[in-house]
């Protein structure tokens, strides 16, 4: 059976979720603190969370950690790498991801339900979603608003939107470049996207719109 | 040789700083006319190096500011 990381930094909070989320999915998962090494695994989560507190800038410290070397070993082996929250900021900060997340336009920790519309469906995470369906997660953060010098270039998997899919300034909550709520790297084999999949992985929680991003991931690195 | 290092950072030109807008906002509601405000990072600390430049300038890059968002700048004087 494939074997997910759930890589824990100090702040750390959404482990038990995503590693519970995974398992429903239909893989193995463990929570490991950011100090083990990660050999034995066929794919990385970096949930979401506050590591270090989010001190200078969300994720900026903890994308210094040795851990995070072995991490861009395993993307560029082309292994999936998913970075939830926290770790999309932690995946922007060390570069496996392009562009930086700032406070949100407006200064606030905003956390409720979006709408999101599903752009790329040829990612490793998104292939059981159709091509511009409308998925519900819930987003939880200080610094989601998405900025990149180039959007052109950027590979966009989700967009904020309003409930019939269509990507207005209305339905971007924190101010994000293109209403970007998730990318991924050029080879696909990197995510990092700002609404938590784990937290809509249920159908106890509201919705299991989620659920099928953690099965693509599985049954992709069942392959 | 030891050295007192001030370092501060800049959101870029042209970038929302909203964390200023709020506090520029608060500001001119107390009846100040105060206009773009920003709210830069101010890091101050002492450092053992041969290479101050250089090191302050590797720190800057490697973490206290992202250079796709932001400038910075720095003094360096010799602790006395």
């Amino acid at each position: 059976m494939v074997k997910f990381a759930v890589i824990v930094f100090p702040g750390t909070n959404c482990d038990f979720e995503t590693e519970r989320a995974i398992r429903r999915a239909g893989a193995e998962a463990e929570r490991v603190w950011y100090r083990a090494n990660l050999r034995d695994f066929d794919g990385i989560v970096l949930p979401g969370g506050f590591s270090y507190a989010d001190y200078l800038r969300a994720g900026a410290i903890a994308a210094r950690q040795e851990i995070m070397e072995e991490v861009k070993e395993f993307a560029r082996e082309g292994r999936p790498v998913l970075g939830i929250c926290n770790g999309f900021q932690i995946l922007t900060e060390t570069g496996l991801l392009p562009g930086a997340l700032r406070p949100n336009r407006i200064p606030r920790f905003l956390c409720r339900w979006v709408h999101l519309r599903v752009e790329d469906t040829e990612t490793p995470f998104t292939t059981l979603y159709e091509p511009g369906e409308v998925i519900r997660m819930p987003i939880a953060h200080a610094e989601g608003n998405y900025y990149v010098d180039d959007p052109s270039k950027v590979r966009i998997v989700f967009q904020y939107s309003d409930e019939k899919g269509n990507v207005t300034e209305k339905a971007n909550p924190n101010g994000s470049v293109l209403n970007i709520a998730a990318i991924a790297n050029e080879m696909g084999n990197v995510l990092g996207t700002m609404p938590h999949p784990e937290r809509a992985s249920d159908r106890f929680l509201g919705s299991e719109d989620g659920l099928r991003l953690f099965r693509s991931m599985v049954e992709w690195a069942r392959r | 040789m030891k050295w007192k290092v001030t370092v501060i950072v800049r959101l870029k030109e042209g970038l929302n700083d909203p964390e200023g807008r709020v506090i520029g906002n608060a500001l001119r509601n107390l009846g100040y006319a105060v206009e773009n405000l920003r709210v830069p990072k101010y890091f101050e600390f002492e450092l053992e190096s041969e290479k101050p430049e250089r090191e302050v300038e590797e720190m800057c890059r490697k973490l206290l500011a992202n250079p796709l968002i932001h400038n910075y700048e720095y003094s360096i004087e010799p602790v006395s």
